[in-house]
């Protein structure tokens, strides 16, 4: 028990004094995540959203598929991307192992089903209630697309936030493709593992409360940015 | 609003930083757990200008990463697999660097009485005789290397050990963690040992014997099997691996006023 309060206090000291080691590592957590979070969502948007107004013959099948990949494990992502990625594989001429980008990679791999199930699931509905009024318009399938994702961006914001959590709480597969390389691949989830493994529990839940704080405190930016929940408006 | 917002973070975020002088080096977890890695490489920064990119896994790993050309060289402990690596071809030679040894860490109370052992044979066939909680690496590391060829000197075999012994798959330190929460027993690096910071109730029972010598070495990969790793750089971090300045600094680290390595490095 007192590991925690260790960890609480080592964590205010890390933040007050701005660490220069804990700032790299936090930013470049953010920056692999957010990263991951914009090419997934550029893809797993505009996918889950086809998936609902369209209907073609493996529909079905492949929504099973892409809400089965929602559980997809982070440690065989990490191993497979990781073995496309080595020098002895197929995209080695690339020299990607071991790089914040085979981090992003195997990110976008983890979360996109996750933010394309979501995103289907609440693109449905919303459907049901536009599909007249958008096929009585004459709309072209892109322009149902936009529209849809247009108007729902509220239930979208929860889609691209939960796979933003995926993402910056993952450590299996970015621990693989990225190596943990001090000053090159290090981030948060990652020097947690390590500190762990060190012994020194006091500087992991430290790191563990920073990344939780960071998660929160992206999660309220967005919000802010995108102005939800605010009176009249919600 | 929103759309720009997005715009500005990608392009912050995409820009990737330049790269320097980078060599990476797959090194044991127990070269990073004991600290020594803090030491070296900011002097290794200083004197050659090279920024060494520590991949910490175990030997077995660290071999295999050497195997696909993923890094450009390799610091490990475990003769034997280092020999064949050398063999196969996928590294030039090996190169003695330094030294430490191995330990055996128990419960203070010490319920198998190893401490009292003539050697780490006798302290592993009493283990097996009492059948306390022990802690294996299991993970193909050169301290699991070390452990099951002791095993075999004493003529037992782990696969027909009963569930008193865990392979728990994982780095010293994460072993160590393992054997604190179970007051196991478990084999370990002198260096890892003293820079561990959850001791629990462990404390270290057994060493002395040769038989426990631990000693590390580099290889460099091989530019003919890969082609793109930086040999050159490989060679400049080896030459100052074996100069003076590092021996100074190796035989110099000390946790607790205990030395943790010997530097034995032969000139060539």
């Amino acid at each position: 028990m007192s590991d925690i309060f260790e960890g609480l206090s080592a964590a205010f000291w890390l933040v007050v004094t701005l660490d220069p080691e804990l700032l790299q590592i936090s930013l470049r957590s953010l920056q692999v995540s957010l990263t991951a979070l914009v090419i997934a969502c550029a893809i797993a948007l505009p996918f889950g959203t086809f998936l609902a107004i369209r209907r073609f013959r493996y529909r079905r099948l492949a929504i099973s598929v892409l809400n089965a990949l929602m559980g997809l494990p982070p440690v065989v992502v990490g191993l497979i991307v990781y073995i496309l990625l080595s020098r002895s594989g197929p995209f080695g001429v690339l020299g990607l192992l071991f790089t914040p980008t085979a981090m992003v990679i195997a990110q976008v791999i983890i979360i996109t089903p996750l933010i394309a199930s979501i995103t289907h699931q609440a693109m449905r509905e919303l459907w049901a209630e536009y599909h007249d009024l958008l096929i009585s318009l004459n709309t072209s399938a892109a322009q149902r697309i936009r529209t849809l994702i247009w108007d729902g961006r509220r239930n979208l914001l929860t889609a691209a936030l939960a796979g933003f959590g995926r993402g910056i709480g993952e450590v299996g597969a970015i621990m693989i493709v990225g190596g943990n390389i001090d000053n090159a691949t290090r981030v948060l989830t990652t020097a947690i593992a390590l500190e762990t493994g060190k012994g020194d529990f006091a500087l992991a839940l430290a790191l563990g409360f920073v990344l939780i704080a960071l998660a929160i405190g992206v999660n309220i930016c967005i919000h802010w940015l995108s102005r939800t929940e605010r009176e009249g408006r919600w | 609003m929103m759309t720009r917002v997005l715009a500005s973070v990608a392009a912050i975020f995409i820009a990737t930083t330049a790269l320097s002088e980078d060599i990476k080096l797959a090194v044991t977890t127990s070269f990073e757990n004991s600290g020594l890695s803090e030491v070296l490489l900011p002097a290794i920064k200083e004197d050659i200008g090279l920024d060494v990119q520590l991949l910490v896994v175990g030997t077995g790993q660290a071999l295999r990463l050497g195997q696909a050309g993923d890094v450009d060289a390799i610091l490990v402990h475990s003769r034997a697999a280092e020999e064949k690596f050398v063999e196969e071809g996928y590294g030039t030679y090996r190169r003695e660097i330094m030294y430490n040894d191995f330990v055996f860490i128990g419960p203070a109370a010490d319920p198998a009485e190893i401490a009292s052992s003539s050697s780490a044979v006798v302290a592993l066939q009493k283990i097996a005789g009492t059948a306390p909680p022990f802690v294996s690496r299991g993970d193909d590391s050169g301290t699991h290397k070390m452990e099951l060829s002791l095993w075999e000197s004493a003529g037992l075999d782990p696969a027909e050990f009963a569930d008193w012994y865990r392979a728990v798959g994982s780095g010293m330190g994460a072993s160590l963690n393992t054997a604190a929460g179970l007051d196991a027993y478990i084999l370990a690096d002198r260096a890892s040992w003293l820079n561990f910071g959850n001791k629990a109730d462990l404390a270290l029972l057994f060493s002395g014997d040769p038989a426990l010598f631990n000693q590390y070495a580099f290889l460099a990969v091989n530019p003919e099997k890969h082609p793109h790793v930086r040999n050159d750089l490989a060679v400049k971090l080896e030459t100052w691996l074996t100069s003076p300045r590092a021996a100074e600094l190796i035989n110099s680290y000390q946790i607790n006023g205990e030395t943790l390595f010997t530097f034995n490095a032969q000139p060539r």
